[in-house]
């Protein structure tokens, strides 16, 4: 076999926790350098420094090689580290630890419409952001039409940008990205954004470039669409390597471990258990209702069971639950019913029906409530769950648009009068 | 021990933890020159496009200045102007000095400005600085362009000395760069510079001969005084413009060295903090 394009070895990214999140002002260098003088002068190795700000590995040890063609997609949940990986590999960040060769033009996608700025035209757009994203300027001249056609926005091409809507701004970013032509591509899930047709647009224009034999490595949450296009997965979590292998099996076992790692919260002893002195939750659990119980897909019906301890007697209490996506949309909040409710446990239990949840990560959040009004306790993230694609339709792999994916009735029939006709010769 | 980016194999990057004390890349800097030009060209596009009067403004800060310092500095408080009218005094020292304080300002807030592109993409962070004060010069051009006038109709006729301008001029866009390297990368740390910056250039342009004949500070402080790199531009300036003045001496040779010592310190420390600008800005 030939040498990787990509090879990386013992890879590790520290953080010191908050260092990312905001910025130091001159004020903490200078209290701390009040209360722990020793610091200036760089005795800081003696007297243990590192216990001082708690530090955060996003990456550790990560060893892989990628071949020529491959087309890698990267999963995890949130905070595994798969943002980080590429950030070094596009140079963004430097390792703290080991190291990764690169052999051959990376372009890198983190982000659509790195550079844009709203006064600049159209025009001016495309190429500084191709500028930025390392195009050639002659490289833009000779591309800048199929760009443009792509983006769909010959009209307004010499508009300032702060007048374009978000999806024409959009398709116009992506169209510069798109024709980056590097020999490896990273792409960090730039497909959660946009329309469907952009997304579908998206997705082709992903294929196309893999089928050019051009290596790809992918972040995504829309596991559909990285069943279709990967040919390898590399499964992140907690900054270390959970698994690599072929996509589908890679992509299978994600999901099993990640579906029933987060289907029950269980509190065994009331201490310990979330809440006060007057409400404390018990459980929590996502249970499928038909079929295997290894994977949730957009018919499986589902019931959520809530469980608390209830502390006041008599007191009215209710649940409401939030239920959310990964883009952290709220798809729903229902409340179940109220009435006074004894001391000890009290379950309630919901049905959400097959055919109405759309494909993705959902999160519920809940909320004990007394009197209707009064938040006596409020835990977020209690369960999660995903939603897979059932089976997929002819050649269709994005995901399909819309926040739920309801089941609706259709009536079709041939008619011979529409009734407006008639309506409309009323009223002339 | 190279560590970026060229290892033996032709096109193969590796990419470490940062070591040692200067990674400077010359090679990488001219790959990307087509960016710093971008950077530039944007740069100046937005500010002609944001502002109602465009050019206007790099003619007005140093017009209106000079009108001020000519009023108050010349008429009222007479100070010495080497037998120069004052508008041309203040205006020969005006044009470096307006580029220089801009080039400063706009330079220590680029890596702050930019940190969606800083974390999302990779340069050369050096580009944004000197994009920065490369920007400056086209201010600097239009405000030369109305000095002529000016100073043929006082009579001043240009001397050869004036072909050393592109010397002087280089020598205050090394000095822009080399603090603004300073400023910009602990500007990503602590935003306090933000607001010391402003301070800064208002001391730094009373430590310089912009109201004043550098002949008012005593002779033996005089090479001190070249340590400020601007005192060295700015007499410079005048006696490439006008003929009067002092022509290159002891004092620009200290001025230059300076120029040249806070370049490679500007250099050194914002490479080491370019590896980790990401991270913290």
């Amino acid at each position: 076999m030939s040498d990787p394009v990509i090879h990386v070895e013992g890879l590790g990214k520290r953080y010191a926790i908050g260092e990312r999140a905001r910025y130091f002002a001159l004020r903490d260098v200078l209290t701390n350098a009040l209360k722990a003088p020793a610091r200036l002068f760089g005795l800081n190795r003696l007297s243990g420094n590192h216990s001082r700000r708690e530090q955060m590995w996003a990456l550790r040890d990560v060893s892989f090689d990628i071949y020529e063609g491959e087309v890698v997609g990267l999963i995890g949940r949130n905070g595994a580290g798969k943002t980080t990986l590429l950030k070094i590999l596009s140079r963004v960040t430097r390792p703290t630890t080991g190291f990764a060769e690169v052999d051959g033009r990376l372009g890198s996608l983190l982000e659509v419409g790195t550079g844009f700025h709203p006064e600049l035209t159209g025009r001016e757009n495309v190429f500084l952001s191709g500028a930025i994203l390392g195009m050639s300027k002659r490289g833009m001249d000779r591309k800048f039409d199929e760009m443009v056609a792509f983006a769909e926005v010959e009209k307004f091409i010499d508009t300032p940008l702060k007048y374009y809507s978000t999806g024409m701004q959009m398709r116009l970013a992506f169209a510069v990205a798109a024709h980056l032509e590097p020999e490896i591509l990273l792409v960090d899930e730039v497909l959660a954004v946009g329309d469907a047709s952009f997304q579908k647009k998206c997705l082709g224009k992903m294929g196309d470039v893999s089928r050019q034999g051009r290596t790809i490595i992918f972040v995504s949450h829309n596991m559909t669409a990285l069943r279709s296009l990967c040919s390898r997965a590399l499964w992140l979590n907690g900054g270390k390597i959970v698994e690599t292998g072929s996509a589908g099996d890679v992509i299978d076992h994600y999901l099993q471990k990640n579906t029933v790692a987060n289907l029950e919260s269980l509190w065994e002893s009331e201490l310990a258990a979330p809440g006060d002195h007057q409400v404390r939750l018990r459980a929590v659990r996502v249970i499928p209702e038909a079929g295997s119980s290894d994977q949730i897909t957009v018919h499986t019906p589902l019931r959520i069971e809530f469980a608390y301890w209830n502390y006041l007697p008599g007191a009215v209490l209710n649940v409401s639950i939030f239920l959310n996506n990964l883009e952290e949309i709220c798809v729903f909040n229902i409340v179940s019913d109220f009435a006074p409710r004894p001391v000890g446990l009290i379950r309630h239990t919901v049905r959400i029906p097959g055919d109405f949840l759309n494909t993705g990560s959902y999160y519920v959040n809940l909320l004990i409530v007394k009197d209707t009004s009064i938040v006596l306790l409020r835990q977020d993230n209690v369960v999660a769950f995903e939603v897979v694609e059932g089976k997929v339709l002819g050649n269709w792999y994005g995901r399909v648009p819309g926040v739920v994916r309801p089941k609706l009735s259709w009536l079709s029939e041939a008619i011979e009068n529409d009734g407006l006709a008639s309506t409309r010769s009323h009223m002339t | 021990m190279t560590i970026l980016p060229n290892v033996p194999r032709e096109d193969k990057l590796r990419i470490g933890p940062p070591q040692g004390w200067l990674e400077l890349n010359l090679r990488e800097m001219a790959d990307y020159r087509e960016l710093l030009y971008f950077f530039v060209w944007r740069d100046i596009k937005i500010r002609y496009k944001q502002t109602a009067i465009g050019a206007a403004w790099a003619v007005l800060q140093p017009l209106l200045t000079m009108v001020v310092f000519s009023l108050f500095f010349g008429k009222l408080a007479k100070m010495p102007s080497l037998g120069l009218p004052y508008p041309v005094f203040y205006y020969t020292a005006l044009l470096p000095w307006t580029y220089f304080a801009t080039a400063l300002q706009n330079a220590s807030n680029v890596v702050v400005d930019q940190q969606r592109v800083i974390t999302k993409v990779y340069f050369p962070r050096l580009i944004l600085p000197a994009s920065a004060v490369i920007s400056g010069l086209v201010d600097f051009a239009v405000g030369f362009l109305l000095y002529i006038p000016l100073q043929l109709y006082y009579g001043i006729i240009p001397t050869r000395a004036m072909l050393l301008l592109p010397v002087f001029l280089l020598l205050a866009v090394l000095t822009a760069l080399g603090v603004g390297l300073w400023l910009s990368a602990l500007n990503a740390v602590y935003r306090d510079v933000r607001y010391v910056v402003p301070f800064l250039v208002q001391f730094w342009m009373l430590a310089s001969p912009v109201a004043y004949p550098s002949s008012v500070v005593p002779a033996r402080w005089r090479v001190v005084y070249g340590l400020n790199p601007m005192t060295g531009v700015i007499e410079s300036f005048r006696w490439s413009l006008t003929g009067q003045g002092r022509p290159p001496d002891l004092q620009l040779l200290a001025s230059a060295s300076m120029v040249v010592l806070m370049l490679l310190a500007g250099l050194v420390y914002f490479q080491r903090m370019e590896t980790t600008i990401a991270d913290v800005v």
